[in-house]
């Protein structure tokens, strides 16, 4: 044996009862739940000198084995054969001794530097709601049945004064195959890996633990590379300056209704998660004289359209729910089933559809109007 | 013979001209573009008073003519880092007197560039956002750092060749002719004596940068290119993304410093240093480059039209066929073909034909940038007719703007600085006249040695280009 290899042997030796009552420390915080570094310190401290102490112990007891087990196998296995049955308990529970009281330590030291410690918003124990939607295209026609430009869009834009030419919840006309046309209303898809929010330079549009994407128009730069980045074309920018009510201009910003809107940021649908948390629907499902629109929550498993319940996962998978540009990978938490109105009516080559209009910007004094 | 310190006195005067003599037709040109600047200046504060609503952007088009200036002027702002950088680490001689000028190009695009990512901006009172919110999961934020750190270090690799030609405007402007001249130069010469020592700093440290610069450069247009292919768009949908951009920025950035070169060259008599075998090499380099965009330009339509997946057909009718045919052919022929063809025929392969390849090559990469951001952007996502977008007058009156801004900040620097790297031109000529010097005696030493046999008297090399 040449002199680096031995030098490496002892190394390891000296080493290996520290790794051991690292590895062993670590083990033991995680199993009890401690998080950071304070906890995991103060626990490698215990359980380290708990092992030291009991090593030291042991080894006047027996060192003419320890001796005889260097030579073979090192510090590491000496150790543990040093540690019988009864030295392993005594370890441990002296262990516990120190852990016990670690779950305050986090919060104590930071008392100690004098951090605010906020109030626990989420008991682990509560459900966080996973919004959702269901638009069942079986039931619309584009509002051709109740002969008006359609309803969901009309109300969103009066409930979140949208300015001209925004559509939030936008009703395209989409080619069948075969012949005829179907309507598809489609909102902001709430993705669960949204392209926009990856590309936000400054975290303007983010994720919320609901599954929602907001947008907070008080940070928005109005870089648009969220807009590029979409790929529903469901992000909508001020170009101008957006007509505001009188009204509105007392309400604070509030960046889960979006009023009142800012020049030179991007706004889109919110899912109105404000309402739902009142207890009414959304402005859309609302309006919608089908009800073809349902809102709920993937985590409780339960949608309504305003008149009836179903299970989200049931109804989906009974009526071949699909998502919009699957491949994408953009994860959508709105879901349709299949359809073309005919649950109202309507027949596929029955096309066409009322021009969506913004009454409401008629009361509101200046403001631009710009084309889509 | 002339001798060196004859023609380093020389030199020395065609440099400093500039700086001594300002003509009126200087005056003219200046007011000219700071008119055109002011006017750019004045459309833009028109902009941020009434929002982007006074351009041609749309929801559907949500990037213009201020996207394709930045891309473009990034892209040129590669002139610089390649022709400083890579010849000066291959050791291409030749480079010494163009040097200079293509520095300056880099820091010039480069902030002209970035000012049109702020003009584009909808809410630019907000810029400050992106430092104190900035995600580096961004491609954005990719570009903010890219660019600073390549705009500092093109300023600093400016610089610092230039210290010592500084020193000797120092030295040759008395102080009272201008008291604040010779104060910005005796500071920015930061007390250059031309010590041996001084000049081995400035050696170490001129290679640190050149090699350091050239990273930074290829990041740079490749974050730039990352803005679009980090989206979910069929377009920009490309792995060479990255590497097309950086090709095409070096092809634009030759071109513009070939026509930047003509013109300095005409306007301050530098015939006797920027010959035309400067341009005819930049111009082999130039059609190299060219040769590159054509196989890059192959390799991406071809992949995409051969497979023609769902909303290839709108991409490809609108850009061979239809509404952009136009500007694609113009980038293809004009642009990538020219300097191919021009290089080949030696009729062509002249000072006056290089530089009608170069404006042709700087035209048709302009057109190029804006087709792929518009194209890109037109493809319709959802079933809807899709939008045309026609720049307004306010946005080519900011574009126009940001061409004179680049023209006036590069007309004030050749009046304040030396245009011209004087001390490096100077060592190179000395060196070579050493060689020439020895070499001379070499041959009349074997001359007599040989008189006797006069058939083995070596023939002396000719030089020129090869």
């Amino acid at each position: 044996m040449n002199r680096s290899s031995r030098s490496l042997s002892e190394t390891i030796r000296a080493v290996g009862p520290l790794w051991l009552a690292v590895m062993s420390s670590a083990l033991l915080a995680a199993a009890a739940g401690i998080r950071g570094l304070p906890g995991l310190l103060l626990i490698t401290i215990g359980v380290g000198t708990a092992v030291a102490v009991f090593a030291r112990l042991r080894n006047r007891q027996t060192s003419q084995t320890v001796v005889a087990h260097d030579a073979t196998g090192g510090n590491l296995q000496v150790l543990l054969r040093m540690i019988d049955r009864r030295t392993a308990i005594r370890m441990f529970g002296m262990s516990a001794l120190f852990i016990g009281p670690m779950g305050g330590v986090p919060r104590a030291l930071e008392l100690l530097a004098g951090q605010q410690v906020p109030e626990e918003t989420q008991s682990p124990f509560s459900r966080i709601r996973q919004w959702a939607m269901i638009i069942d295209l079986r039931y619309c026609d584009g509002c051709q049945s109740v002969g008006s430009p359609p309803r969901c869009t009309a109300a969103c834009v009066e409930g979140h004064l949208l300015p001209e030419p925004m559509q939030w919840i936008e009703v395209f006309e989409d080619e069948l195959e075969g012949e005829g046309t179907r309507f598809i209303p489609i909102p902001c898809q709430h993705c669960q890996n949204p392209p926009c929010v990856n590309v936000c330079p400054v975290g303007a549009t983010f994720s919320t633990p609901e599954g929602l994407v907001l947008i907070d128009q008080e940070r928005c730069i109005g870089c648009r590379i969220c807009m590029a980045a979409c790929p529903y074309d469901r992000r909508f920018f001020n170009w101008g300056e957006p007509p505001v009510p009188p009204e509105a201009h007392l309400a604070k910003y509030n960046l889960e209704a979006q009023v009142p809107a800012l020049k030179g940021t991007v706004m889109k649908c919110d899912f109105c998660p404000d309402m739902v948390r009142a207890g009414t629907l959304p402005y859309c499902i609302q309006a919608c004289p089908n009800q073809a629109i349902y809102y709920g929550d993937l985590e409780e498993d339960i949608a309504t359209n305003g008149r009836q319940l179903v299970s989200m996962a049931a109804f989906s998978a009974e009526h071949n729910a699909f998502i919009l540009k699957e491949e994408l990978g953009t994860q959508p938490r709105v879901f349709y089933i299949p359809g073309h109105g005919e649950a109202v009516g309507r027949v596929p080559s029955r096309t066409g559809r009322l021009p969506t209009v913004w009454p409401w910007t008629r009361t509101a004094p200046g403001g631009d109007v710009w084309s889509r | 013979m002339e001798s060196v310190n004859d023609w380093q006195a020389r030199l020395e005067d065609t440099t400093l001209d500039p700086a001594r003599k300002t003509t009126r037709n200087y005056y003219a040109f200046l007011f000219f573009l700071l008119a055109v600047t002011g006017w750019g200046v004045y459309a833009y504060s028109l902009q941020v008073r009434r929002g982007l609503v006074v351009t041609g952007m749309s929801d559907r088009i949500s990037w213009g003519l201020y996207i394709t200036m930045f891309v473009f002027f990034i892209g040129i702002s590669h002139a610089g880092t390649l022709i400083s950088a890579i010849l000066r680490v291959s050791h291409a001689g030749w480079r010494t007197p163009v040097t200079r000028m293509a520095e300056f190009i880099t820091a010039v695009a480069l902030i002209t560039g970035a000012f049109f990512v702020i003009v584009d901006l909808g809410r630019p009172d907000r810029l400050i956002n992106v430092l104190v919110f900035g995600r580096w999961q961004s491609p954005i934020v990719w570009d903010v750092l890219a660019v600073t750190t390549y705009l500092t270090a093109s300023v600093v690799y400016l610089y610092l060749p230039m210290v010592p030609d500084l020193a000797f405007f120092r030295d040759r402007q008395a102080p009272w002719v201008s008291r604040p001249k010779h104060m910005l130069y005796r500071i920015l010469a930061i007390n250059w004596r031309g010590t041996s020592d001084q000049k081995r700093h400035l050696r170490r440290a001129i290679s640190i940068m050149m090699i350091l610069i050239i990273p930074i450069a290829v990041s740079v247009h490749t974050v730039v290119s990352w803005i679009f292919a980090m989206t979910l768009r069929e377009a920009w949908n490309s792995t060479i993304f990255g590497f097309f951009f950086v090709a095409g920025a070096i092809f634009s950035g030759i071109a513009t410093l070939i026509v930047v070169m003509a013109i300095l060259r005409r306007v301050y008599h530098l015939e006797e240093y920027i010959t035309p075998r400067h341009f005819l090499y930049l111009g082999y380099l130039m059609a190299a480059m060219g040769g590159v965009m054509i196989y890059a330009n192959l390799s991406e339509y071809i992949t995409a039209g051969f497979k023609f997946e769902e909303g290839t057909e709108f991409l490809f009718r609108q850009l061979f066929i239809d509404e952009f045919a136009p500007y694609f052919w113009f980038y293809f022929i004009g642009g990538l073909m020219t300097p191919v063809v021009f290089m080949f025929i030696r009729r062509l392969r002249t000072i006056g034909g290089i530089v009608t390849a170069a404006v042709f090559v700087d035209l048709g990469m302009w057109v190029e940038r804006y087709f792929i951001v518009v194209t890109g952007l037109r493809a319709p996502l959802l079933p809807y007719e899709p939008v045309n977008y026609a720049p307004t007058w306010v946005e080519w009156s900011i574009t126009a703007g940001g061409f004179a801004f680049f023209a006036l900040l590069i007309t004030l620097f050749v009046k304040a600085f030396p245009i011209m790297a004087v001390w490096e031109m100077t060592e190179e000529r000395r060196e070579e006249f050493e060689e020439m010097v020895e070499y001379e005696h070499e041959f009349d030493g074997e001359e007599i040695l040989a008189s006797g046999v006069p058939d083995s008297a070596p023939e002396p090399e000719t030089g020129g280009p090869p």
